[in-house]
């Protein structure tokens, strides 16, 4: 038990000290669900709070790794540190992942004020939300001024994860084969900025009205209406116009009370943590348990519906804690 | 190791050549095996290298090489692993490495070579088993 506390106390040294092997190893151990990482992070977490997050989602080959490798380079101009956790999808069949994200960020990965880090999904639910909110943690912890989060959006818990983030930047390029008006609701609803990337190709301009037409549909009196940005990653072109509305966005998040956001925000982080505990670790304890095991079996066989084995399950669990109060 | 745990791999082309096919062959390999695979594609310094394996945490680094100039990356490389700490790192090598500069090479940290036409699951066998674990 010792050396566990040790272990934990080490890397939570380092990664105040800004030690890459340490962030590295406690990613993997956030990543691998390992009790040593949830305890470094819980200790790490009074020293978060102070990155800027931002997120970047739309559809695969749109461009969204070369914006980031843009946006990152222009943040290191102004001598701000970034961090990227870039996440892309584990195979159903294999349970491997090719991570390439950071092909077109390389440039920047002897620069020491950046951290980039490649995640798969590893397809648990709720799993890859926690894990990449830990690890934006982590990196907010050991002193990144800006964070940015990639991911396909490719499905429901990709949105999920996105929202750890104060801006989120979605992107799409014209001609892909994805019909702007089949984006998903969830892309359309969470976007913070819209960018239309690869804009030397045709179409460019059109896309920037469909996803204007849909914007306006959704426009609220009072609140942030949504810009559309115009961009060519590979050139840089257009990137600055993106700065230039991530640093008003975060000024309207400031002017429209911070303290209601950071309140609204840990309120999202604890509702995570919930199902965190709840769904994943829940369940784990229940598969050892042959009461539950029975369950499932009266569940399977439509003796009993899913509802009311949660019920039941729910009564019985507050049944325990009551007992385990009462003992001296 | 926990069954969580996901043996990750970088693999990396160093130097000028620009032939990539065996690199992505190999990484799709590893990926089929379960494993993550951090591909960081052509032309990467030896800096490039181990500054992603340090913030990867890779647990392995896979280097295809056919450009002849593997007697001045991987010296480089092992030296600057040893600088950041992560000599426990399984090193192979791939490409066009002839046998006479292995044995040097060994004795500096290559774990073992890989030449053209070696089956990609003997490549995969050998990572599983050497790779560190943690």
């Amino acid at each position: 038990m010792e050396a566990l506390v040790i272990k934990v106390d080490q890397l939570v040294d380092g990664v105040l000290k800004d030690d890459r092997k340490a962030i590295a190893r406690l990613i993997s151990l956030i990543e691998n669900d390992s009790p040593e990482g949830l305890g470094a992070v819980r200790l790490l977490y009074p020293h978060t709070g102070r990155a800027y997050v931002i997120g970047v989602t739309g559809p695969a080959g749109c461009g969204k790794s070369t914006l980031i490798y843009r946006l990152a380079s222009e943040l290191r101009k102004k001598d701000k540190t970034v961090g990227v956790v870039a996440i892309d999808p584990t195979s159903p069949f294999s349970g491997g992942a090719l991570l390439g994200d950071r092909i077109r960020m390389q440039n920047l990965s002897t620069d020491e004020g950046v951290y980039i880090r490649s995640m798969a999904t590893r397809g648990t639910l709720g799993g890859l939300a926690k894990a990449t909110a830990d690890a934006v943690r982590v990196l907010d912890a050991s002193g990144k001024d800006v964070v940015f989060v990639e991911t396909s959006g490719a499905g429901q818990s990709e949105v999920d994860v996105i929202k750890v983030a104060h801006t989120i930047l979605v992107v799409m390029a014209p001609g892909l084969g994805d019909d702007i008006q089949a984006s998903k609701a969830g892309m359309m609803e969470i976007g913070d900025i819209f960018i239309v990337n690869k804009a030397d190709r045709d179409n460019a301009d059109k896309a920037v009205e469909e996803i204007e037409a849909m914007i306006e549909l959704g426009i609220q009196e009072g609140r942030w209406r949504p810009p559309v940005v115009k961009t060519t990653a590979s050139s840089g072109r257009g990137v600055e116009n993106v700065v230039e509305k991530i640093e008003e966005h975060e000024q309207y998040l400031t002017r429209t009370s911070a303290k209601e956001n950071l309140v609204h925000r840990s309120e999202i982080e604890i509702a995570e943590a919930l199902r965190y505990r709840l769904t994943d670790r829940l369940m784990a304890e229940l598969r050892k348990d042959s009461n539950f095991a029975r369950l499932v079996k009266r569940v399977a066989a439509r003796k009993m519906d899913p509802y009311s084995a949660a019920d039941r399950l729910v009564s019985e669990y507050i049944r325990k804690r009551g007992r385990s109060r009462r003992k001296p | 190791m926990n069954s969580r745990a996901k043996l990750r791999v970088l693999v990396a082309k160093p130097g000028l050549d620009d032939h990539d096919r065996g690199a992505k062959v190999i990484a799709r390999a590893f990926r089929d095996a379960g494993m993550e695979v951090i591909y960081t594609g052509l032309r990467q310094t030896p800096e490039q290298i181990v500054k992603t394996a340090v913030q990867e945490d890779a647990d392995a680094i896979a280097l295809s090489i056919l450009s002849g100039a593997h007697m001045t990356l991987f010296p480089r490389i092992f030296e600057l692993m040893r600088k950041e700490g992560i000599s426990d790192v399984l090193v192979i090598g791939g490409g066009i490495i002839p046998d006479e500069d292995v044995s040097e090479l060994k004795k500096m940290g290559l774990s073992e070579v890989f030449g053209p036409g070696t089956p990609t699951s003997v490549v995969v066998d050998y990572v599983v088993q050497h790779a560190r674990r943690r």
